[in-house]
């Protein structure tokens, strides 16, 4: 039998299920709570206050809206493709949840004596796993717009799909740079890398790949400026148009989770994961420096959204053709010669 | 054609320069704008908690006065109900019978008197035609509703307190359209 099958016992595996069930349960529960956020963020630049009727500052908003969409009717269109109508948005859903087992939400805690790693896989490809699930995330969109059965939906779903792989191509390339400089495809090698002492963020030595990545990220998330496919003036809601009740609500929550996701690889490619700046967490009791590196990188994370509700209430949404021509005449291009510079530099440091 | 007002903006269609082609910079631009909005006060007015003033000649929901014997101004002539553009004002006449002199001001009353609210337009004409300062438009919204028979204001929806068992609730529905009367 394979090594590494038998260093899995029961611990392990209940470890890594009740992680599992915090990671899932925290990212549904950040996902409701952006969508307050966003609404109060909304509020906020346009000199209003936002909700503030449920519970104290309109905190219990995000489930008066869930329950809201759970009683909705449920409209199944009679001329759509009944099982692709439902599996879009599962699919939105699953692969936005997907992601979330490869990021390092911390260093090890003890519990009970064991050492607990607070990553649910710390796989070796784990950049390449994450390209691997955000590019299936389109399915969800492609399906629902073509189940649908219905033009604007299919308009919206072929502009989704064409947007996101064409931003994939150069959010692909901006990371070559960055594991070119980090040799590891892992996250937590990254992460472990750019907590070293003499070693700053990788933002320092990437700044344009991290650019690239930013606005290749606003792209994947279908995010202002890039939500052609939901535009409602022009394709009213696009791909969930004839989506209804629970539906809606996954296609609207996976959004939420992906802004969140790639918010925290953003955090963790980029800056530092769960690393405290000018904090040696070497020094710390392990349980101690855990709590710190989560704080740390759940305060990233919000930063970032953050960033992403500020840009979305700030600036209106590309034509189509602008979008395109910064996809491949702009970032491609940038990405590439992102690439060779690093590379470049790289062989000259080690001669 | 030559431009008749001032006020034509010419487009300029000049292909973008580098800074706007970059987009970056004219974004960080305007995200310092709505940063700068996210921190000014709010020009919210939470409603039920918080009230607008009203202007002085504010045009709200109508009240049916009374004198401060706490009698019934209006005789129902009518004229109210002429004057209305929007015919929202019905009235039935009565007859006032002896005994009860301490109800009506005048031999002839209002029995019924109605005001569909949504048909009045509050331009106020009816308060203007009032011989007998009988009806005044005070400081208040109609409240919204579900049916639309609730919206067909009757007289005891119309009348306000009587002075004499409830002074407080008079002077607060007459509201500051008292000091007009004086004037
Ligand atoms: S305010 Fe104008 S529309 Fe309303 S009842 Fe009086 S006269 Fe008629
Ligand atoms: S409210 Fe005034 S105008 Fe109208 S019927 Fe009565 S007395 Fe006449």
């Amino acid at each position: 039998m394979n090594p590494l099958l038998l260093a899995i016992d029961t611990e392990t595996v209940i470890a890594k299920l009740v992680l599992i069930v915090i990671v899932i349960s925290a990212s549904l529960v950040i996902a409701m709570y952006e969508t307050y956020a966003e609404r109060k963020v909304a509020a906020f630049i346009q000199d209003r206050i936002g909700p503030n009727r449920a519970g104290p500052f309109g905190i219990l908003q995000p489930l008066a809206d869930g329950l809201k969409l759970f009683m909705k009717e449920e409209i199944i269109p009679a001329t759509s493709n009944k099982f692709l109508f439902i599996l879009g948005p599962c699919l939105a859903m699953l692969t936005a949840m997907m992601t979330s087992a490869i990021i390092p939400w911390g260093n090890k805690i003890e519990v009970f004596g064991r050492t607990v790693d607070l990553q649910i896989a710390d796989v070796n490809i784990g950049i390449l796993y994450v390209f691997g699930v955000v590019s299936m995330g389109v399915y969800g969109i492609m399906i629902g717009g073509w189940a649908s059965n219905n033009k604007f939906s299919l308009l919206a779903a072929i502009r989704g799909a064409s947007q996101i792989i064409s931003y994939e191509l150069a959010m692909g390339l901006s990371l070559i740079a960055l594991l070119m400089l980090t040799g590891s495809l892992s996250l937590r090698t990254i992460v472990m890398q750019q907590m070293e002492p003499g070693h700053f963020w990788n933002i320092v030595y990437q700044p344009l790949g991290f650019l690239i990545f930013l606005v290749c990220a606003f792209a994947e998330c279908n995010r202002t400026p890039f939500d052609l496919s939901e535009a409602e003036n022009e394709l009213n809601f696009g791909y969930h148009q004839e989506y209804s009740s629970m539906k809606l609500g996954f296609y609207l929550f996976a959004e939420y989770v992906n802004m969140f996701i790639s918010s925290a690889i953003m955090a963790t490619l980029f800056f530092g994961g769960y690393d405290m700046p000018f904090v040696n967490e070497a020094a710390l009791s392990p349980n101690v420096a855990a709590a710190v590196g989560i704080a740390a990188l759940m305060a990233k994370i919000i930063f970032f959204i953050f960033l992403f509700m500020w840009v979305r209430w700030t600036i209106p949404r590309f034509r189509y053709d602008q979008l395109m021509n910064l996809g491949w005449r702009g970032l491609i291009p940038l990405a590439l010669a992102n690439m060779l510079i690093t590379g470049a530099v790289i062989l000259w440091l080690h001669k | 054609m030559e431009a008749l007002t001032n006020r034509v903006k010419v487009m300029e269609r000049k292909p973008m320069t580098f800074v706007e082609k970059i987009y970056l910079w004219n974004i960080m631009k305007g995200m310092m704008i709505t940063l700068k909005h996210f921190f000014k006060k709010k020009a919210t007015i939470k409603y039920p908690e918080q009230k607008r003033p009203f202007s002085p000649v504010w045009r709200g929901l109508q009240i049916l006065n009374r004198d401060e014997e706490g009698r019934e101004r209006c005789t129902a002539c009518g004229l109210c109900a002429v004057a209305c553009p929007a015919e929202a004002i019905t009235m039935e006449a009565a007859e006032r019978e002896p005994g009860e002199e301490n109800l009506y001001r005048e031999e002839k009353y209002a029995a019924k008197y109605e005001i569909n609210m949504l048909r009045c337009i509050f331009c106020g004409l009816c308060e203007e035609a009032c011989p007998k300062d009988a009806i005044y438009l005070s400081e208040t919204f109609t409240p919204s509703n579900y049916t639309r028979e609730s919206f067909i204001y009757n007289k005891s929806d119309l009348l306000i307190p009587d002075p004499k068992t409830d002074p407080q609730g008079f002077a607060k529905a007459r509201g500051n359209r008292a000091k007009k009367e004086e004037v």
